[in-house]
């Protein structure tokens, strides 16, 4: 099970034949992914280790029935690419680039959202079920199949999560990265949405940072809508206001957006908000074992 | 990305926005001749990335271009909350009547531009927010057909009545919008929008903050950003791929990603110690790019012992070490090095360091406590 990606997910590589998405289409297939197509303008009729390359989404779509798309294009080439990819039919779409221009998705969230399509990211590794499918940028080694849904805005510090939970013998049912840009396809609430109908899943763990309100969202729908138990981590407390830290959306501004206005948030809504990486683990651990 | 008050004028004058008569100078002299075109009373004011600037008195009116000359003298020696003042903006003192705010954001939750209009202008909105909420009026933009006329007529009509008024401010609200979407700004705002008693609605002051994602975009913006206004660490990180911001502590972090970088700086302050930095190497580090980052981190004075955190993923730990062995080797380095690799290729990254007789551990928590620990003579 896990929510989004799984045995059923059939993938198609934009930019395959690229540097990146050369190496990354390989560790995914060496994952067991199922990666079924790729697309690279100009190229079809070539193949990457066996996977077929076509000049379009659409010729990719009608020849493998690929569901799932990831792109590995540049950043200035990434929003085409999501369209072509919505236009072709595909119904989630994973983009890893970073730097795609806000006002550009802003005016493709719109247009993905009036055609049913989810987006994860951009700027985000992407989404992984261990042991079945993972279509993305992470190390496939760190996690393990098992029960805590994990949901990031970040990319190391997840992988460092992962690892706190698995060598606690913590298997994941999902981990999905939604991105570290101020607007990105998938939120936490989505996120805690999935997460809460999944089977697989009996905790969720939610890693934010400073910048927005979608955690204070998320806390507020935690209260509402999820029974399930949701351990929760902010990055940024020592984050000075103004200054972008790293990732687009990751900046205090106006006063809004501070680690301890979502602490506050997390804690009002009875959810446990962990000190270090290290203690997430600890308090999964704790909760699974009562 | 921000931009001063004089270059967010000269956009705003471009697109059509009615400013005030005025220019930038960077010289008493060159304030007081600017004053004698403007030919009658003028404000100076200073151009700085902060905001309060007239509270710390870096706004004065001058009756005459010597007494603008004075002015510009004083306020070109100031500091305001440390940034030192190289430009000053000369412009005509307009008369005011009434005092609006307008302006246009990206807002995250509605993934839509949001504009913000109100009758409480020239004053702090976000006090105006947090005090009166119900005085800021907001209207969401379908970003794939844009600001419609009758939308900026229908927010113009919510903060004044005179038709009159109303439509020039609308044709404002248009233009506004414009200029969002023709320069990427993240925010574009006029505060405050003033009428005159000649009933001419003018943008008194200009504020836009560049997206930083759409500056290959756009060259002509991208040449408009001040090195001056920041320091010459940052522009040599950025310059270099590198996400770097100073901070006041005395642990140098380098660190791939950016999440695990703000996380290695809040462990840094819980286990009792404060951050010199934020820094995140990126995805290929390069040892070109470990030396840059060092050199950076080093030029710092308050730095005590500089702590490695990577995660390899497609980082390869290996890269990392060879880096670090070769940074340490060119550089002189005086303060005590910490590192912890985790990930791709860790075991030959640990040789590499144990042949240079680098300290490697490989938890994050041991990596922070040990780096701490060397930053105070290793007590």
């Amino acid at each position: 099970m896990g929510v989004l990606v799984g045995k059923d997910t059939k993938v198609v590589v934009q930019g395959i034949t690229g540097r990146d998405g050369r190496f990354h289409t390989l560790q995914m297939k060496e994952y067991g992914t199922n990666v079924v197509a790729g697309v690279t303008p100009g190229k079809s009729g070539q193949d990457v280790e066996g996977i077929p390359v076509f000049n379009s989404l659409e010729d990719a779509v009608a020849r493998t029935g690929a569901n799932t798309s990831v792109i590995y294009v540049p950043f200035f080439a990434a929003a085409d690419a999501m369209y072509e990819a919505c236009d072709a039919g595909i119904k989630l779409i994973v983009c890893i680039a970073e730097g795609i221009p806000t006002l550009e998705m802003v005016k493709l969230s719109g247009y993905l959202k009036e055609r049913g399509t989810r987006l994860i990211g951009p700027n985000c590794p992407g989404i992984i079920t261990p042991g079945e499918a993972k279509v993305g940028i992470m190390p496939g080694r760190i996690h393990m199949p098992g029960p805590a849904g994990v949901v990031s805005r970040s990319g190391t510090l997840t992988y460092e999560v992962v690892y706190q939970l698995t060598s606690r013998d913590i298997g994941q049912s999902t981990c999905i990265g939604i991105g570290g840009d101020p607007i990105i396809g998938t939120n936490f609430i989505d996120a805690l949405e999935a997460f809460e109908s999944d089977s697989q899943t009996e905790i969720i763990v939610l890693i934010g940072e400073i910048g927005g309100t979608d955690e204070e969202e998320a806390a507020a729908f935690v209260t509402k809508s999820v029974s399930k138990p949701v351990v929760a981590f902010v990055a940024g407390r020592t984050a000075p206001p103004g200054k972008r830290m790293g990732h687009a959306g990751a900046i205090i501004s106006g006063g809004t957006g501070t680690a301890e206005e979502k602490v506050a948030a997390f804690e009002a809504a009875g959810i446990p908000v962990a000190g270090t990486p290290s203690e997430i683990g600890e308090i999964v651990a704790k909760t699974l074992a009562s | 990305m921000k931009l001063h008050e004089y270059q967010a004028k000269e956009i705003f004058g471009s697109f059509g926005i009615p400013i005030p008569s005025g220019k930038v100078a960077t010289s008493p002299e060159e304030a007081g001749s600017i004053a004698r075109d403007v030919g009658k009373k003028v404000v100076v004011k200073a151009q700085v990335h902060v905001g309060g600037r007239g509270k710390a008195g870096g706004i004065k009116f001058a009756d005459t271009p010597e007494e603008a000359r004075e002015v510009a003298s004083k306020i070109l020696a100031m500091e305001i909350k440390g940034l030192p003042v190289k430009k000053v903006l000369v412009g005509e003192c307009l008369d005011v009547e009434d005092e609006y705010y307008l302006g246009v954001i990206v807002d995250r939750k509605s993934k839509k531009p949001v504009f913000m209009v109100s009758s409480a202008g020239g004053v702090d909105i976000e006090e105006v927010a947090r005090k009166t909420p119900e005085k800021i009026h907001k209207h969401q933009v379908d970003p794939a057909r844009g600001l419609m006329p009758y939308e900026a007529r229908n927010l113009a009509f919510k903060i004044m009545s005179d038709g009159k008024m109303a439509m020039k401010t609308a044709k404002v609200l248009m233009q506004l919008y414009e200029v969002f979407i023709g320069v990427d700004a993240s925010l574009a705002e006029i505060n405050p929008f003033v009428r005159t008693p000649d009933n001419d609605m003018i943008a008194l002051d200009a504020k836009i903050n560049i997206d930083d994602n759409a500056l290959y975009r756009r060259p002509e913006i991208a040449k408009m950003r001040d090195l001056e206004a920041e320091s010459p660490y940052e522009t040599k990180a950025r310059e270099m791929g590198l996400s770097y911001v100073k901070l006041d502590g005395s642990i140098g972090c380098i660190v791939n990603g950016a999440g695990l970088a703000m996380g290695t700086m809040d462990m840094v302050k819980l286990y009792g110690a404060e951050p010199a930095n934020f820094l995140d190497i990126g995805g290929s580090s390069s040892p070109e790019k470990v030396m840059t980052a060092m050199e950076i981190i080093l030029s710092d004075e308050n730095v005590r012992a500089i702590l490695f955190n990577i995660f390899g993923g497609i980082t390869r730990c290996d890269d990392v070490a060879t880096g670090i062995v070769e940074a340490l080797e060119k550089m002189d380095i005086e303060v005590p090095v910490v590192v912890r690799l985790t990930g791709t290729n860790e075991d030959q990254a640990r040789e590499i360091l144990k042949k240079a007789d680098v300290v490697s551990v490989s938890t994050m928590d041991d990596a922070v406590k040990e780096a701490i620990r060397l930053s105070k003579g290793g007590e």
